[in-house]
């Protein structure tokens, strides 16, 4: 139920998976972005590769996510091999290689709110998002992740809705909240009826 | 307990409680409103002022008003007029604010008068909800520092090692090593370099003990960790925070630049000649770096991977340097052992586990919370008077210690003291201090499975066993959960879990199987009903149940088919409402919204009800609902 990608390969990794499937700029001028984003960031560091996961908590803090070009950047830097910062990269839960969305969907399946059925909300969303988790809409509005407590256990099942944990998030309110962002397509959906 | 701010004896604090929880609550807002409304009300000797968490975050957001010690609970910004104005400005307090004790259902004005505190010990969380965190002024008036004084003034290292050796500390991190041993093997290795790192990871998925502390006393730790620092001869210090706590690192940030400022951290503390150099590190989400050569690992910029030992991080630890690690919670007692004598806390818990030991008390259980005990209380003692027991007249199933790593423990265990030893010997473990009390609609099966799936998850991969043998045993679990279990999946989970403890490098692989194993051990019926007659007893398991709308009692008023998010539910106005097996997805928000004086909806497993097959006026003659099989 935790397994997402990014984990999965944590466990698989030893080079065999090449960086060629990473998210890479969209085009030009967000290529140049994310170079320049990326030097302001290196900046700030020696090079030590001690550095390498500050670094790349800088990059996504500025960029929402790790695209090719920053790791190739920051590898260069710290004269280590790409493989080597992908490899750290996956093997964290906070790194993401997908784009983030406008708004961020965090689902809290940590164990207070499992047993009052996170696992029953965070389906609600994938249904309604029509996205996996660990996945962004294809119109970059939601991203949808899991994450293990918030420490907001007395309130669960908890969503965090943009840094924002909301309590009780059962099924309906996930239409709820989906509706308070002017998301209509929620609605339209059930009207239609859900074919499986 | 009920001081007021030092030095201002008859003014009034409105402390609220800025903890995570309660700002998620909207406590943020609550301390501006409050401060607005005395400015405008003009009253005089009034501070408002904020502490980190209380514990009793289910209370959120909550105020307390000082020195009178009274005690609101879920505090809203539109109670603030009245709160100022009748309790500050007339001296009235807001009754309809006040704690009602859920047992007897009475309004409890005083903090110290509610059971959920009476009955604890706070040692650890002494200053969690009575000091601004913020402030180093007020952990200073609270006796802060003064350990760190007596330490560098008048003790050598040995004899600091030697109190924490009389004290009987054991980490709290999970293992209950003596801290004391620990700081030895250190201060024996000589070395011109040597490390002090505290371990604030927490990962475990229910537990959040260490953060409040930090949130809410950050200065207790930085306090405790340079005394460990001095002990073992360290220069530099690390603190290792889990990312996702960014309160903790935004206060543990501000502490160290306060302490370092009043002199007692960085160079030459307090005029010694004893310099210690404090960092943070913010983790990045990895369960398993909360392991010690994992956690070194990562600050090293690499995979956190546990390796082998020895060699130990006493002589080779970061950077290769002999170094000590410590959770939060063992050096946020080192400066009350020092200050009130090794003695005092020895007198305290059992005959090996002394002290006291904090838990996150969550799941099934009228009081949630965090909440400190001494060692040897009994489980009952914490669910029932302190936890309030088990909310809505259920049955008590099972309690949990010990998060992804310990094991559930059933009712015959309700008596047995807690402590290191008796929770290990019935299959549990003490751990980080996640408690989950679990009632009769919890699935023993189900709770294993969900345990496995973080462990299995957070596997970092490098040992075969761990890697893949939770992977089979997660997949034997979901199969079991669907109703496609085997009978000889029980031996075979026993195998593998028994194995996987076995060829396990570090301590996440040789807990991971202990859900399973203790579930096996104590609920075995469980999961035979699982496994022979397809039935969850507990009425969770999504595959094994299913939802009926009840003919004799549907009176057709569509609230459910409206609620219903996969459209299974067809009916109309006064039409007995029926719904597709099919289309349903087992959500339960039906049952939840169908009006209890109808009551038409029920949740069954391992039967059939039988139904209409299509929606019939609610008038017609209706077959009375049958049970067949
Ligand atoms: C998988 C795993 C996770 C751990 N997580 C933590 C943690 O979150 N916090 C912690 O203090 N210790 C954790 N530990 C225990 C540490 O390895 C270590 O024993 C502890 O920090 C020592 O501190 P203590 O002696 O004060 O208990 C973990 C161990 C393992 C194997
Ligand atoms: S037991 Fe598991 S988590 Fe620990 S080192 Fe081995 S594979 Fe990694
Ligand atoms: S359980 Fe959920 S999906 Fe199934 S009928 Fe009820 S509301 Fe609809
Ligand atoms: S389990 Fe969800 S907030 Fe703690
Ligand atoms: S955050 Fe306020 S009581 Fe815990």
């Amino acid at each position: 139920m935790f397994l997402d990608k990014s984990r999965q390969l944590r466990q698989n990794c030893s080079g065999q998976y090449t960086m060629s499937k990473v998210n890479s700029a969209a085009n030009e001028k967000e290529r140049k972005h994310i170079v320049k984003e990326t030097e302001t960031i290196l900046k700030r560091f020696t090079r030590k590769k001690q550095y390498l996961i500050p670094i790349l908590q800088g990059v996504q803090g500025k960029l929402g996510y790790l695209p090719r070009e920053s790791m190739l950047k920051i590898a260069d830097y710290l004269g280590i091999a790409a493989i080597d910062v992908y490899s750290v990269v996956t093997f964290y839960n906070q790194f993401r290689l997908n784009p983030p969305g406008k708004h961020s969907i965090r689902v809290c399946l940590g164990t207070a709110c499992h047993m009052k059925g996170g696992y029953i909300t965070l389906d609600a969303w994938k249904r309604r998002l029509k996205i996996d988790s660990g996945e962004t809409t294809p119109d970059r509005e939601f991203d949808l992740d899991i994450v293990a407590c918030v420490g907001c256990c007395t309130m669960a099942p908890v969503t965090v809705v943009d840094e924002k944990p909301e309590g009780q998030v059962e099924p309906t309110r996930v239409d709820g909240l989906l509706l308070g962002f002017g998301y209509e397509e929620g609605k339209k959906e059930k009207e239609k009826s859900e074919s499986k | 307990m009920t001081a007021a701010k030092p030095g201002k004896k008859d003014r009034r604090t409105v402390f609220v409680c800025q903890g995570t929880g309660c700002v998620s609550g909207k406590s943020i807002e609550i301390t501006e409103a409050l401060a607005r409304a005395v400015k405008e009300q003009g009253l005089d000797g009034i501070d408002i002022d904020f502490t980190g968490c209380h514990g009793f975050c289910e209370q959120g957001p909550v105020a307390i008003i000082e020195p009178e010690g009274i005690f609101y609970t879920h505090v809203t910004v539109n109670d603030v007029p009245e709160i100022v104005t009748s309790h500050l400005r007339d001296g009235k307090p807001v009754e309809r604010l006040f704690y009602i004790d859920p047992v007897s259902g009475q309004a409890i004005p005083l903090y110290k008068d509610i059971k959920f505190y009476s009955m604890q010990q706070r040692i650890i969380l002494r200053n969690c909800g009575h000091i601004n965190p913020e402030r180093i002024d007020d952990y200073i008036a609270r006796g802060g520092y003064e350990a760190l004084k007596k330490v560098l003034k008048e003790m050598t290292p040995q004899q600091v090692i030697d109190t924490l050796k009389a004290s009987g500390l054991r980490g709290r991190g999970g293992a209950g090593f003596s801290t004391g041993q620990k700081w030895q093997f250190c201060y024996d290795v000589k070395a011109k370099q040597k490390y002090m790192i505290c371990n604030a990871d927490e990962g475990d998925p229910g537990a959040f003990m260490d953060r409040s502390t930090m949130e809410g006393d950050p200065h207790t730790v930085l306090e405790g960790m340079t005394i460990a620092a001095y002990a073992i001869g360290a220069s530099e210090g690390y603190i290792y925070i889990r990312a996702e706590y960014p309160l903790a690192v935004k206060r543990v940030r501000l502490a160290i630049k306060q302490a370092e400022k009043a002199g007692y951290l960085g160079k030459n503390i307090l005029g010694s000649d004893f310099s210690l150099n404090m960092h943070v590190k913010e983790g990045a989400g990895a369960f398993v770096c909360g392991e010690e050569t994992a956690l070194m690992a990562s600050i090293e910029g690499k995979r956190g991977m546990p390796r082998s030992r020895p060699p130990f991080p006493a002589t080779s630890g970061l950077w290769g340097k002999p170094t000590t690690i410590n959770n939060v919670k063992s050096l946020a007692t080192v400066p009350v052992i020092i200050a009130r004598g090794a003695d005092w806390y020895a007198g305290i818990g059992t005959e090996k586990s002394k002290g006291t030991c904090v838990f996150a008390l969550t799941g099934k259980i009228a009081n949630s919370g965090l909440i400190e005990v001494p060692m040897g209380i009994k489980l009952r003692d914490i669910i029932y008077e302190i936890g309030g027991g088990i909310p809505g007249g259920k049955k008590f199933k099972a309690v949990q210690t010990g998060g992804p790593s310990g094991g559930c423990l059933p009712e015959s265990y309700l008596d047995s003291p807690v402590n290191y030893e008796s929770l290990t010997e019935a299959g549990s473990m003490m751990g980080s201090g996640g408690m989950v009390v679990m009632d009769e609609d919890t699935c023993m099966v189900d709770i294993a499975r969900y345990f496995l799936s973080f462990t299995q998850a957070e596997s970092c991969g490098k040992c075969v066993p761990c890697r893949v043998g939770t992977k089979q045993m997660l997949d034997i679990l979901e199969r079991i959960c669907r109703g496609e279990g085997v009978k000889e999946d029980i031996a075979l989970l026993e195998k593998l879990g028994n194995d996987i403890k076995a060829g396990s490098l570090c301590a996440l692989g040789q807990t991971a199987p202990n859900p399973v194993l203790t579930t096996l051990r104590y609920f075995k019926d469980e999961y035979e009903a699982h496994i022979e007659e397809k039935r969850c007893p507990a009425l969770s398991c999504a595959s094994l149940i299913s939802f009926y709308i009840l003919p004799d009692k549907c009176q057709g008023c569509g609230i459910c088919a409206r609620e219903c998010p996969a459209d299974a539910i067809t009916g109309g106005k006064r039409l007995i409402h029926v719904i597709d097996q099919e289309k349903c997805v087992k959500c339960g928000t039906c049952l939840e919204v169908c009006p209890t004086r109808f009551g038409a909806v029920t949740k069954v497993s391992g039967e059939t009800i039988e139904v209409p097959k299509e929606p019939i006026p609610v008038t017609a003659e209706k077959p009375k609902a049958g049970t067949a099989t």
